[in-house]
C-alpha cells in the first residue's frame, strides 16, 4: 500500500471543491475518532509559539483538527475551527492530553476559505497541517491571506507594535529520512492512505503490511511543499515572513499580515 | 460558545466582510448555560481592550443582561472594583450559548448553534 500521485490541476475538468470534498473532508469525517486517537502530542515548535504569547492574547487555530493545541496555554483565548464537524466535536472536549477538558474549548465548524472572524482582531493564529489539503496554489494562497486578514495590524513608529502573528505548518516534499521516502523528485500532489481496521476502531500505521480483507483504506490528498514554497505563498499575498524553517518532514513559517493591500 | 467569542465572529459570506451590518452577529432563540469558572483577572484585563465594546453592549442586551456602560471601564477602575470585573467575567467567560442561532443583519443568513458549536459552513448559493 503506497501513496499515489494525485491527479489535480493538470486535468481540465478539475473542480477543486469537489475534489477536496471527496479526498479531504469526507475522509476526515469518516476517520475522525481514529485519527484523533493518534494525535495527542503537540509539536514542540507550535507549543513554544503558544507559550511565548502574553496572557489574554486572542487567537485562532484554523483547521484545529481534534483540538490538541487548544488547551496548551490556558491563559490565551484560543478559538478553533475545522471543516470536519466530527473533529470539531472531539476538539471541544480535548484537554491536550487525550482527556476530556474541564473547561470546554471554543470551537466552530468553518471552511478555511470562508472564515467567520472579524478582520484585524486576532493577536495570533496557528494553522497546523491544513494548507497542504488545498488542491490548487491559488486556493492555498487564498487560505493564507484569509488567515492574515484576521491578524491585528501593528501600530507605533515602526508599525510593529502589537502586530498579530501567524504560525503555518505544512508537509514537506523533502522527507528523505521518513518511511514515506519522498524527496525532491517526487510528485508534489499525493494521495496518502489511511487504513481503519474493521470493527476495532484501531488504525494500522501507513507502513503496516498486514491488511485483512475488511479493512477500509482512505486516501487523503496532500500537496507537498518544496523548499521555499510556503514563504513564496505568504509573500505573494502580501504577508511578511518573520521566521521560517524545516522541522521533521514539515516546513513552517511565522508571518504577519503585511501592509494593507 | 462563550459570549466573548461572539465578539470575534462575523458572517462567513465574502460580500458581508466589508459591511458594518455583518458585525456583530445577533443571537436568536439562544439557550444560555452558566458555568462556574475561576476568574483569571490578569487574563481578562488584557482581553478587555481587544473587544469591540459597542458590539459587546449590543450582544449583552440581546442576551438579556443588564445594560453595560457606554465606554469600557478603565483598567484602574476595574482593578479597584472586583464586583465590576466579576460581572464582566460572568457575562464573557461563564455564559455560553448552547443552542440557538446567530443572524447576520447584512445577508440575513442564520448560523445554527448546537451543543455549543456554531456551524459556519455556507450553503452553495452563498459561497
Ligand atoms: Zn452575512
Amino acid at each position: 500500500m503506497t501513496a499515489g500521485t494525485a491527479e489535480t490541476s493538470s486535468s481540465s475538468s478539475f473542480d477543486p471543491e469537489t475534489y477536496e470534498s471527496t479526498h479531504v473532508h469526507s475522509v476526515y469525517e469518516a476517520i475522525a475518532p481514529h485519527f484523533s486517537s493518534t494525535r495527542h502530542k503537540p509539536w514542540p515548535l507550535v507549543a513554544d509559539f503558544l507559550a511565548s504569547l502574553p496572557p489574554g492574547s486572542v487567537g485562532l487555530d484554523v483547521g484545529c483538527g481534534n483540538g490538541k493545541y487548544l488547551a496548551v496555554n490556558p491563559s490565551l483565548w484560543l478559538m478553533g475551527s475545522d471543516r470536519s464537524a466530527n473533529l470539531v466535536s472531539l476538539a471541544r472536549e480535548n484537554d491536550g492530553r487525550g482527556r476530556r477538558r474541564q473547561r470546554l474549548n471554543e470551537v466552530t465548524v468553518a471552511d478555511s476559505l470562508a472564515l467567520p472572524y472579524r478582520a484585524s482582531s486576532a493577536d495570533f493564529a496557528i494553522s497546523i497541517a491544513v494548507l497542504h489539503h488545498l488542491s490548487t496554489r491559488s486556493r492555498r494562497r487564498a487560505a493564507v491571506r484569509a488567515i492574515l486578514d484576521c491578524l491585528r495590524p501593528g501600530s507605533g513608529e515602526d508599525g510593529r507594535n502589537g502586530e498579530g502573528k501567524a504560525m503555518l505548518y505544512v508537509w514537506a516534499l523533502e522527507q528523505g529520512s521518513s518511511r514515506r521516502g519522498w524527496d525532491e523528485d517526487a510528485s508534489q500532489d499525493q494521495l496518502v492512505p489511511w487504513v481503519t481496521k474493521a470493527g476495532t476502531g484501531k488504525t494500522h500505521k501507513e507502513s503496516d503490511s498486514r491488511k485483512p480483507e475488511n479493512d477500509t483504506t482512505w486516501h487523503r490528498y496532500y500537496h507537498l511543499y518544496r523548499k521555499g514554497e510556503l514563504e513564496e505563498d505568504v509573500q505573494a499575498v502580501g504577508g511578511v515572513v518573520l521566521h521560517s524553517g524545516y522541522e521533521k518532514d514539515n516546513w513552517w513559517a511565522i508571518c504577519t499580515r503585511g501592509l494593507e493591500m | 460558545m462563550k459570549v466573548i467569542s461572539l465578539n470575534f465572529l462575523t458572517c462567513a459570506v465574502k460580500s458581508c466582510k466589508s459591511s458594518g451590518a455583518a458585525f456583530p452577529l445577533h443571537p436568536k432563540d439562544a439557550e444560555l448555560v452558566q458555568d462556574d469558572i475561576e476568574l483569571n483577572a490578569q487574563m481578562l484585563l488584557n482581553i478587555l481592550p481587544r473587544l469591540d465594546w459597542a458590539a459587546l453592549r449590543t450582544n449583552a442586551t440581546e442576551l438579556g443582561f443588564p445594560e453595560l456602560p457606554a465606554e469600557l471601564p478603565t483598567r484602574e477602575a476595574l482593578e479597584a472594583d472586583e464586583k465590576k470585573l466579576k460581572d464582566l467575567h460572568h457575562l464573557l467567560v461563564e455564559t455560553q450559548i448552547m443552542e440557538g442561532k446567530l443572524v447576520c443583519r447584512n445577508c440575513g443568513h442564520e448560523y445554527a448553534i448546537r451543543e455549543g458549536i456554531a456551524n459556519f459552513l455556507l450553503p452553495s448559493h452563498l459561497v
